[in-house]
C-alpha cells in the first residue's frame, strides 16, 4: 500500500519536473510582461519538433538537440511576440491584458497550424531503444524518466543562479516582486520584454522536448498539457518563480495521486479543479512578491 | 448548392447567437469567457439528451439554455474573487474539463462516438422546405435576441453593466451590486451559448466532443471583434464575416495544388487566427466602432486604447 503510494507521488514528481519548465517560463513572461501568454503551449511543440528533428533527424547529441530545442522556440516567442503582441500592447488600455490573452490563444492555434502544415497531424517518436525500468525500494522508474528529471533539475539550477547571480536575473526578479519598485530602482520592465519571452519560450521548448521524448511528438503535443501548466503557474501565484516550481510539483504529485480514486483521462481535469479549490481559498495563489498581485 | 447555402446561413445564425452571447459578457462586461465552446456544448449535451428521452424540441432547446445559464452564474459566483486573466484561465479550463467529460463519459455522451440521430423539428411534415424552415427559425430566434438585448442593454441595467466594465469600483461606489451584474451578464452569455448549441445539436443531429474545440472559441472572438466588441450588431456582421473567410478560404484551397487534407484545413485555421492578430491590431473597436455609450466614467478603455485609429475613423 505504502509502496503504491511512494510510486505515484514519485510519477508525479517526475511529471511535475517536466511540467516545471514551462510553467517557469509562463510565469516568467508574465512577471515581466504582465498578460497570460497562452502561446506557451505552441512553443512547447516548437521545441518538441526542433528536439526531434535534431535527434531523430539529424543524429545530434542530447546536449546539442537540447540546446536546439531551447533557442528555436526562444527565437520564434520572439518574433511572434513583437510581430503579433507588441503592437496591441502599445495601445494601453483597461481590457490590454485580457485582448493579448485572447490575441496570444490565436498566436496559439496559428504556430499550431504551420506546424500542422509542415508536419502533418501524425505522431512521430524518438527513436529511443527501450530500456528496462530501474528498481530502487521496491519502486519502479524509467531511465529517460530519470535524465529528464535531473535535465529538468540541472536547468532549474542554472536559471536560479541566473536569477541571483547576473544583473538582468536580479532586474528580472525585481520587477516580477514589485514593478513599480523596480522601476523607481530605473529598471525598465520593456527592455526586460524580449529577455524574458526568449527565455520563457525557450523553456517552455525543453519542457516540450522532454515531454516529446518521454511519449511522442505531433501538433497538439504542447495543447494537452496547456491547462496543467496553467494550473502550476497560477497556483504559485503567476508571479513567483519558486511558486512555478512548487506548484507543478504539487500539481504533478495531486495528478497522479488522484489516479487512485480517478480514471486516468482525467488528470487533467484533476489538475483544474485543484486549482480552483486553492484559488477560492487563496485567490492570489500559493506565494506572490511582498507587495501582492501585479497590478 | 442552394442546401449548402442554407447549412450554411443556419450556421451564421447560431455563430450570430453565440457572439451575441459574448457581446453581453465580454463587451458589455468586460468578462473574458474563453470556455464558451464549453457552454455551448453543455447545451447540445443537454437538449439532444432530453429529446432523445422523449422530451419535445422545444422543451429540449429552454433546457439546453437554462442549465448553461445556471453553470455560468454558479461559475460565476465561483469565481467571484479571480482577477480578470485568471478568470481567462480558468473559463479555458472549464471549456477543456467540460471536454473531457464529454469524451469520457461514453455511457452518457457516446465517448468519442457522439450522438446521433438527435431529432429534428417537424422534419418529416416539411420534407424539402425543412432547411428553409430551420433557417428562418434560426434567423428568428437571432433577431428576437437582439430586440431583447438591445431592450436590456439600453436600460439603465445596461448602463450599469458598462460601468462594471469601466470601472469596477466606481459602479460599487455608485450603489451598484457589482457581483450580481457581473453574475447576471455571465449567465445571460452563457444562456446564448447554450441556446446555439441546442440549435447546432438539432441542425445536424449529431454532435461528439470534436464540435466543442477551442477553435470555436476563437472564431466567435474573431466574429465579436471584427464586428467592434459592444456592439450587437456587430456581432451579428462579425458571424457573417467570419464563416464567409472560413467557407471561402475552403473554395480557395482548392486552387492551390498538391496540398494535403491535412495542410488545407490547417492553412483555413492559420488564415482565421492570422486575420483575428491583424483585426486587434488595426481596427481594435471593430467595424462598427464603439458608440457614445460609456458610463462616463471610465472613459479610458475605448478612445485611449486606439487613440490614431479611432481619431483616423471619425
Amino acid at each position: 500500500m505504502f509502496t503504491e503510494f511512494a510510486q505515484y507521488v514519485l510519477n508525479g514528481l517526475v511529471l511535475g519536473a517536466l511540467i516545471a519548465l514551462p510553467a517557469l517560463g509562463l510565469t516568467l513572461i508574465f512577471s515581466v510582461q504582465g498578460f497570460v501568454n497562452f502561446s506557451v503551449a505552441a512553443q512547447m511543440t516548437v521545441g518538441a519538433y526542433a528536439a526531434w528533428l535534431a535527434g531523430a533527424y539529424l543524429g545530434w547529441s542530447s546536449i546539442l538537440m537540447l540546446l536546439f530545442a531551447f533557442l528555436v522556440p526562444g527565437m520564434l516567442g520572439v518574433a511572434a511576440d513583437r510581430l503579433a503582441l507588441a503592437p496591441i500592447r502599445r495601445q494601453s488600455g483597461a481590457h490590454t491584458a485580457l485582448m493579448l490573452a485572447v490575441v496570444s490563444i490565436a498566436l496559439n492555434l496559428a504556430i499550431e497550424n504551420a506546424l500542422r502544415f509542415l508536419f502533418g497531424s501524425n505522431l512521430n517518436s524518438f527513436d529511443i531503444p527501450v530500456e528496462r525500468n530501474l528498481q530502487i525500494w521496491g519502486l519502479s522508474v524509467g531511465p529517460q524518466q530519470l535524465r529528464n528529471l535531473v535535465t529538468a533539475l540541472l536547468i532549474a539550477v542554472a536559471l536560479a543562479a541566473f536569477f541571483s547571480l547576473t544583473r538582468w536575473g536580479k532586474a528580472m526578479r525585481a520587477v516580477a516582486d514589485n514593478t513599480d519598485l523596480a522601476r523607481l530602482k530605473g529598471i525598465e520592465p520593456r527592455n526586460l520584454a524580449n529577455l524574458a519571452t526568449f527565455i520563457g519560450m525557450g523553456l517552455a521548448g525543453i519542457g516540450g522536448s522532454l515531454l516529446a521524448i518521454d511519449t511522442s511528438v505531433d501538433p497538439s503535443t504542447g495543447s494537452r498539457l496547456i491547462l496543467v501548466i496553467f494550473s502550476a503557474s497560477v497556483l504559485g501565484g503567476l508571479t513567483s518563480l519558486y511558486g512555478a516550481v512548487l506548484g507543478a510539483l504539487i500539481i504533478g504529485v495531486m495528478g497522479e495521486v488522484a489516479m487512485i480514486a480517478m480514471p486516468p483521462v482525467y488528470q487533467s481535469l484533476t489538475a483544474f479543479l485543484a486549482i480552483l479549490f486553492i484559488l477560492l481559498v487563496k485567490p492570489t495563489g500559493l506565494l506572490v512578491g511582498a507587495e501582492g498581485v501585479r497590478k | 448548392m442552394t442546401s449548402y447555402l442554407l447549412f450554411i446561413g443556419t450556421i451564421a445564425a447560431i455563430y450570430s447567437l453565440l457572439s451575441l452571447g459574448l457581446v453581453v459578457s465580454w463587451g458589455q462586461t468586460g468578462m473574458v469567457n474563453l470556455g464558451l465552446v464549453g457552454f455551448f456544448g453543455l447545451g447540445a449535451y443537454c437538449s439532444a439528451l432530453l429529446t432523445k428521452f422523449g422530451a419535445p424540441i422545444g422543451v429540449g432547446w429552454v433546457a439546453g439554455a437554462a442549465l448553461s445559464a445556471a453553470i455560468g452564474v454558479a461559475f460565476c459566483l465561483l469565481t467571484r474573487t479571480l482577477r480578470g486573466d485568471y478568470l481567462a484561465i480558468v473559463t479555458l479550463g472549464f471549456g477543456e474539463g467540460l471536454r473531457l467529460v464529454e469524451l469520457n463519459e461514453r455511457w452518457l455522451t457516446g465517448g468519442s462516438d457522439g450522438i446521433s440521430g438527435i431529432r429534428a423539428p417537424l422534419k418529416d411534415t416539411l420534407g424539402d422546405l425543412y432547411p428553409w424552415f430551420y433557417f428562418a427559425l434560426a434567423w428568428a430566434l437571432v433577431a428576437l435576441v437582439v430586440w431583447v438585448l438591445t431592450r436590456i442593454l439600453g436600460s439603465p441595467f445596461g448602463r450599469a453593466l458598462r460601468a462594471v466594465r469601466d470601472d469596477e469600483k466606481i459602479a460599487a461606489v455608485a450603489g451598484k451590486n457589482v457581483l450580481r451584474l457581473k453574475c447576471q451578464a455571465f449567465g445571460i452569455g452563457a444562456a446564448l451559448f447554450g441556446l446555439a448549441g441546442a440549435l447546432y445539436a438539432h441542425l445536424t443531429s449529431y454532435i461528439s466532443p470534436d464540435n466543442f474545440v477551442v477553435q470555436l472559441t476563437i472564431y466567435i472572438f474573431l466574429a465579436v471583434t471584427a464586428g467592434g466588441y459592444s456592439r450587437l450588431i456587430g456581432a451579428v456582421f462579425g458571424s457573417l464575416a467570419v464563416l464567409t473567410i472560413l467557407e471561402s478560404s475552403r473554395f480557395a484551397a482548392e486552387y492551390i495544388p498538391g496540398l494535403s487534407a491535412v495542410q488545407i484545413a490547417s492553412l483555413r485555421e492559420f488564415a482565421i487566427a492570422v486575420a483575428l492578430i491583424v483585426i486587434m491590431q488595426l481596427r481594435p473597436q471593430g467595424v462598427f466602432g464603439l458608440r457614445n455609450e460609456r458610463a462616463g466614467a471610465g472613459a479610458i478603455d475605448a478612445t485611449s486604447s486606439a487613440p490614431t485609429v479611432a481619431t483616423a475613423s471619425k
